[in-house]
């Protein structure tokens, strides 16, 4: 059982001029995967690192089953960590490698032969445990740093953009690994990335940071479907968010250059009266998957439909995207590959307006 | 045809210039060396050549039946088995020392520690000769303050290569502790990092990490070292002229003064040939355990 309790925490380097980390609360469950996502410079690492114990906390408190260890020595943490770079040490063996935490905690001879082979066994590394880590590969490297971290068997392990030094088929097939690990060995893990893909298929819950502060905590389903604000929108999902600015008028949408003109459904309608945004202006936010090409959508809502310009399409093979234009508004959908459409064609869309979010242009946060 | 033969050619011109300096400048001056141990040259010999005489070993032979001789091998090994050990342990020390810290004092340090290597030997060991100067010296003048009777730090035979050595290390740690400091900073922090979280305090990650990632330029800085205190001259050549009773001479001054003092040109390339042998094997010696090391 393990919990960590993060509590107004904030972080100032010595000489710098703002905080890289200001005010952030979060209680990680025992056995939870949180991933904490963001654009570079967001402060997630900054966070990692104060749980580890590498950076001071400036303010706040760091809490480990209810005990306050803001000023404890990493040692004392009992937290194993991946670093980017792996951190291996470059003139022991694997073996050494995954050894060297155990000999200074003065395990037996016996018991280090045990974790180290077991660790190895679990990662298919007992062919290379008398290698040095230079006659590795990358992905091995990784395995071995992942290795360094299991033979501990801490309760806590923090993982700092593990898989950025990958290559891309190889980050995917070591993300799906990691995540079987979490599943057996059920440690509280906290994984750093600027990858929302990895957040997104990993994480039991999502930290979305920026310039330091949490924009949103959640489950993957809920960051998606419910975004609290513009940023969130923006960040999780890919292709990324389109973005219009609209403003409600009888029921539709419609853009400055009245390009669009949008049926809003009653329900949502409804709401954004009541929150008092009739004939103001909204930030409407449309996915690229919820812009769709087939028939049947485009007859059902007839009234939330666009013809646009394709400006350049992309083949995935499952599907296509399609940037088109309307006027001087530009938008990406994601469509049924059958719905490859040359450069210059026109193509109508159908916007599922259920499904889009709705945002206060001053505040950028979420209407509904 | 011709071109293959000039695609072969044309990389050997360009190390050719290289290749004729060595030549000029360090192999056939060796080969002459060599050439002139086996004679009697002197004086007389530099003038009219048909007066050099071919004396086979003899003067090798000569050199181990010479108390001088033997006296300044036995002095260079002192300082050889004291000094360098001690230059790699007073510059690591000290680069370890100055890393830890990246603010201005840092910075001074460095300076402070660096400008020993880049003054003048000569100048260098003539303020030493007055700190250590037996009744107006710096150093006596201290201990008397504390009730310490005067040493002979140049005159008492035992203590004088002691001074000549501290005098050296002084002045050899400042280029070493750079090329450490180099090395040092190209450590990834992160290898800190996880041996911390591994749980290694100060002294287990400086055993651990530090040292073994500094294995090669400790090797580099060794082997220099080694070489330079073989060859031993400035120190006794300025201060003492290998005195008191020979207590301070070294084998490279014993050289200088049977060539350059008493123009036994013959005499002294026998010399120096021994000390180029000597040297020789302690670098292969050197670059075997290296390799033995990196073995492993």
């Amino acid at each position: 059982m393990v919990e960590i309790k993060l509590e107004h925490i904030s972080k100032k380097y010595v000489g710098a001029k703002g905080y890289s980390v200001t005010d952030f609360n979060l209680k990680i469950k025992d056995k939870e995967f949180i991933v904490f996502v963001g654009p570079s410079g967001c402060g997630k690492s900054t966070t990692l690192r104060m749980i580890a114990g590498l950076e001071g906390i400036t303010q706040g408190g760091l809490y480990i089953d209810e005990k306050k260890v803001n000023d404890e020595a990493p040692k004392d943490r009992d937290i194993a960590m991946v670093f980017q770079n792996y951190a291996l040490y470059p003139h022991m063996t694997v073996f050494d490698n995954m050894a060297f935490g155990l000999k200074l905690r003065k395990y037996s001879e016996v018991e280090i032969e045990k974790r180290v082979q077991n660790a190895a066994q679990i990662l298919g590394l007992a062919d290379f445990l008398k290698r040095k880590p230079a006659a590795l590969s990358g992905g091995q490297r990784q395995r071995v740093a992942l290795g360094r971290a299991i033979v501990r068997d801490a309760p806590i392990f923090l993982m700092d953009e593990p898989l950025s030094n990958l290559d891309a088929k190889l980050r995917v097939s070591m993300r799906a690994e990691i995540a079987k690990l979490h599943r057996s060995l059920k440690t509280t893990t906290i994984y750093v990335t600027h990858d929302q893909t990895e957040a997104m298929t990993m994480a039991d819950r999502i930290v979305v940071m920026r310039d330091g502060e949490i924009q949103q905590v959640g489950t993957p389903r809920e960051v998606y479907e419910k975004p609290v604000n513009v940023f969130v929108a923006d960040f999780i999902g890919a292709p990324a968010t389109n973005f219009f600015d609209v403003t409600l008028q009888d029921g539709y949408v419609k853009t400055e250059a009245r390009t669009f003109n949008l049926a809003v459904p009653e329900g949502i309608n409804k709401v954004l009266k009541q929150a008092g945004y009739e004939g103001k202006k909204l930030i409407l936010g449309v996915r690229p998957e919820h812009i769709h090409t087939e028939r049947a959508f485009i007859e059902t809502f007839p009234s939330a439909t666009v013809k646009a310009k394709v400006v350049v399409s992309e083949l995935l093979g499952s599907e296509s995207i399609l940037y088109t234009k309307v006027g001087d508004s530009e938008f990406v959908s994601k469509v049924d590959a059958r719905d490859y459409l040359d450069p210059d064609q026109i193509v109508e869309l159908g916007f599922d307006l259920n499904r889009s979010h709705f945002f206060d242009p001053e505040t950028k946060e979420s209407i509904l | 045809m011709q071109s293959n033969f000039l695609k072969k050619i044309v990389p050997y011109t360009f190390v050719f210039p290289a290749l004729l300096l060595l030549a000029i400048f360090s192999l056939v001056p060796i080969v002459i060396a060599l050439l002139i141990s086996f004679t009697g040259l002197d004086i007389t010999g530099l003038g009219d050549w048909s007066q050099i005489k071919f004396v086979g070993l003899s003067n090798y032979l000569q050199l181990f039946q010479d108390n001088a001789f033997l006296q300044s091998i036995l002095n260079t090994v002192v300082y050889v088995v004291v000094g360098v050990p001690l230059v790699i342990i007073v510059s690591l020390t000290i680069a370890i020392l100055i890393n830890s810290g990246r603010n201005s004092f840092f910075k001074m340090m460095r300076l402070v520690f660096y400008t020993p290597s880049i003054t003048n030997t000569v100048a260098v060991a003539v303020v030493w000769t007055y700190l250590y100067n037996p009744s107006l010296g710096l150093f006596n003048t201290l201990l008397a303050k504390v009730g310490i009777a005067p040493i002979g730090w140049l005159t008492d035979p035992n203590v004088a290569k002691l001074s000549l050595i501290i005098l050296a290390v002084w002045k050899a740690v400042g280029l070493n502790m750079l090329i450490f400091l180099a090395a040092l900073q190209g450590v990834p922090r992160s290898l800190y990092e996880a041996a911390e979280l591994d749980g290694a305090n100060y002294w287990e990650q400086t055993r651990h990490i530090t040292l073994p990632s500094l294995k090669f330029s400790i090797f580099f800085v060794t082997v220099t070292t080694l070489i330079a205190w073989f060859q031993f001259f400035d120190e006794p050549f300025v201060m003492t002229k290998g005195g008191p009773l020979n207590s301070t001479n070294s084998v490279a001054l014993f050289v200088y003064q049977n060539g350059f003092q008493n123009s036994n040109f013959g005499y002294a390339a026998a010399g120096s040939f021994v000390m180029f042998v000597a040297i020789i094997v302690a670098t292969i010696i050197q670059f075997k355990l290296q390799e033995k090391q990196r073995g492993e």
